[in-house]
């Protein structure tokens, strides 16, 4: 188990979302340490992938750029050393499981322990097939940070329990992408996994404003920004930090306090 | 537990390697589909539905004409080609079309490669009265427009997929995406042995007919077996369809026959089985064409319905157990193979199929004459007249 779960002791927690080498590696590595300087508490990295079934039109967009930079994991896992070289900030990856699968599931949560990763969300991975991967993320101390979604209804207790860092709220049905409202009955999904975990919850898919983190920070243990960061980069390219810097404050002062 | 031992497997393949968003979705279909498999009133509006509306039983016809002319086995093609709708498609689209209308779902979505799933899609959407969108990579819209038409005829939306490469692996995504975004009314068709768990099974069960019926037609004709199954593979449902009945006979050797587009040792292949590797995508573990990275690859074929990087679980654990041979016939030798069975049977037969038949042109010669093949014939060939004289530099306007 990592140090993830201690991020959501003191505040609520920003988690912010970059995909590794979106324009390029060596912007990747600036935006990160804005981020974690802007305040964000974690910061996920998408490792892309060259069919990402979770991801809307923007990710999906950022993933063809940082294919045209290069990306593969091995470049996925040299930028994590860069970063590591800047900032301590907790990370995760978000990627999709053949590409762990490929490196080898002990030699991707070996390297992840040793670059400091803390965790990995992964879409294409529910519940029930997690028994490949978890006897080598629990060994090397990697979280595997599970999806609960508006529709896992009777699946939420099992997901739950077995959670370790935090857990990843799906707030609507669909791909990612910013939305400007949220329909579901959010305060319920949360209340039915805190009913049977102390596991922090954080909520993500269509968050973007800081009204909305306002809003969600009541009702989880954090928020979770992609598509609206990957929009930034996609405008200011490789002078994005000061703006994703900014960003990054609005969304962790928005947030009320724990 | 380890991951090879869980829900769905075939071997290692197979899975359930889906969003959470589709989980609660795919354990009802699950218990839907496993209720209404045994259920005598399903199974008998199915078969119903498929000798009253689909044309079945299907054709075994016997090739006396190409088997003289190779010289070889006795060559019967399983004629799926003659099913309403012109290809095995219907087979499973019924049947998944009717455990849908039993969940209560009034909506039906499908990917398509050829047009011809979706074409089968529609038609089934049609006579059931529910609403349909199909969802088809752009560069196939493009080369089999007849068939984007003919589904709008049926009164189907198609939707043309302009993300990744725009072909078959790019629709499959599109659907899966669209189903995540609305699952309540909506049933996805899958339209081949792919996809999470139970979906390769229902898709084996629901094309098994093939074999069942080409079994028993030999048998009342010959009174014997085959020696030899041949069927095209791109996912895999008309070749699980043709083997289902016969995997269990162990003298029938069975070979599953992939597009090599312009050969197996090119970067324009997509002989899956032969080229590619382990790996987990599209919601089951099996064999993909892809990068050391696990980066899926580009694939091409002449043919728009066996384009796809993947294969079903099933067959990469047939071909792991090396109970089946898998194959690859390139698109020179499948357009050849077009020709020759037009001119020597009178049938055009599609491109997809003629991968098969062009392995037959090999595989016959080689075998006594007392020993049979049977080639199932998946589709008809219409819809590809227009890209095979486009291959053959003839401009014919449609």
């Amino acid at each position: 188990m990592s140090n993830l779960k201690q991020v959501f002791t003191d505040e609520k927690a920003f988690i912010a979302f970059v995909v590794a080498g979106d324009p390029n590696f060596d912007a990747t590595v600036d935006h990160i340490v804005a981020l974690a300087e802007g305040g964000a508490d974690i910061v996920e990295i998408g490792l892309p992938f060259s069919d990402p079934v979770a991801d809307g039109p923007v990710i999906q967009e950022a993933d063809l750029r940082a294919f045209a930079a290069g990306a593969n994991t091995d470049k996925v896992f040299d930028l994590v050393a860069a970063v590591r070289q800047r900032t301590q900030v907790p990370l995760v990856f978000l990627t999709y499981l053949n590409l762990i699968f490929k490196y080898g599931y002990d030699a991707f949560c070996a390297k992840c322990a040793e670059l400091g990763v803390s965790g990995l969300v992964i879409p294409d991975m529910p519940y029930e097939e997690r028994a490949g991967l978890a006897p080598y993320a629990d060994q090397h101390g990697v979280d595997l940070v599970p999806l609960i979604t508006p529709t896992s209804g009777d699946r939420i207790a099992k997901i739950a329990k077995a959670a370790t860092g935090f857990i990843y709220v799906v707030s609507s049905l669909g791909i990612t992408g910013t939305r400007d409202e949220i329909q579901t009955d959010l305060g319920s999904l949360v209340s039915q996994i805190k009913a049977v975990t102390d596991i922090p919850t954080a909520i993500g898919f269509g968050v973007h404003t800081p009204d909305q983190a306002a809003a969600l920070g009541q009702v989880a243990d954090g928020v979770i920004v992609g598509s609206a960061i990957v929009k930034l980069i996609a405008e200011h390219g490789d002078q994005a930090a000061p703006y994703l810097k900014q960003y990054a404050h609005e969304m962790k002062a928005a947030l009320p306090a724990k | 537990m380890t991951e090879d031992n869980q829900t769905g497997r075939y071997g290692t393949y197979g899975g359930q390697f889906i969003p959470e968003t589709l989980m609660s979705e795919i354990e009802r279909i699950t218990a839907a589909y496993n209720h209404y498999k045994a259920d005598p009133e399903f199974l008998k509006e199915f078969h119903d539905l498929l000798n009253n509306y689909a044309n079945r039983p299907s054709l075994l016809y016997f090739a006396e004409q190409m088997t003289a002319d190779l010289g070889g086995a006795q060559i019967y093609f399983k004629r799926e080609d003659l099913n309403h709708t012109g290809a095995h498609k219907i087979n499973n689209v019924i049947g998944q079309a009717l455990l849908a209308k039993r969940m209560g779902k009034t909506r039906l979505i499908a990917e398509t490669g050829a047009g011809q799933h979706g074409v089968a899609t529609a038609t089934i959407a049609a006579l059931f009265n529910m609403d349909c969108e199909v969802f088809m990579g752009k560069e196939d819209t493009d080369r089999q427009r007849l068939n984007v038409y003919r589904m709008e005829l049926l009164g189907a939306k198609v939707h043309a997929v302009t993300t990744g490469t725009q072909v078959l692996k790019d629709a499959v995504t599109a659907t899966m995406q669209e189903w995540t975004r609305r699952v309540d009314d909506t049933f996805y068709v899958m339209g081949s042995a792919v996809g999470p768990y139970p979906f390769p099974q229902m898709v084996h069960d629901f094309q098994s007919v093939i074999s069942k019926e080409a079994k028993q037609q030999l048998l009342q004709e010959t009174g014997k077996l085959p020696d030899a199954v041949v069927a095209c593979v791109g996912g895999g449902s008309n070749a699980i369809g043709s083997f289902a009945d016969f995997i269990d006979d162990p003298s029938v050797k069975l070979y599953g026959v992939e597009a090599a587009g312009d050969g197996v040792d090119t970067d324009r292949t997509a002989a899956t089985i032969e080229r590619g590797s382990d790996g987990i995508f599209h919601g089951m573990k099996s064999i993909f064409l892809q990068d050391k990275h696990g980066q899926i690859d580009k694939v091409y074929s002449i043919s728009a319905g066996l384009d796809y990087p993947g294969i079903g679980p099933e067959h990469a654990a047939l071909a792991k157990s090396g109970r089946a041979e898998y194959v690859g016939i390139t698109d020179a030798e499948s357009v050849d193979a077009f020709e020759y069975i037009a001119k020597t049977e009178g049938i055009i037969a599609a491109v997809e199929s003629c991968h098969a038949v062009a392995y037959v042109e090999k595989l016959a010669p080689t075998m006594r004459k007392d020993q049979i093949i049977i080639c199932t014939i998946s589709g008809r060939g219409d819809k590809d007249v227009a890209s095979i004289a486009k291959y053959r530099g003839v401009d014919i306007n449609e």
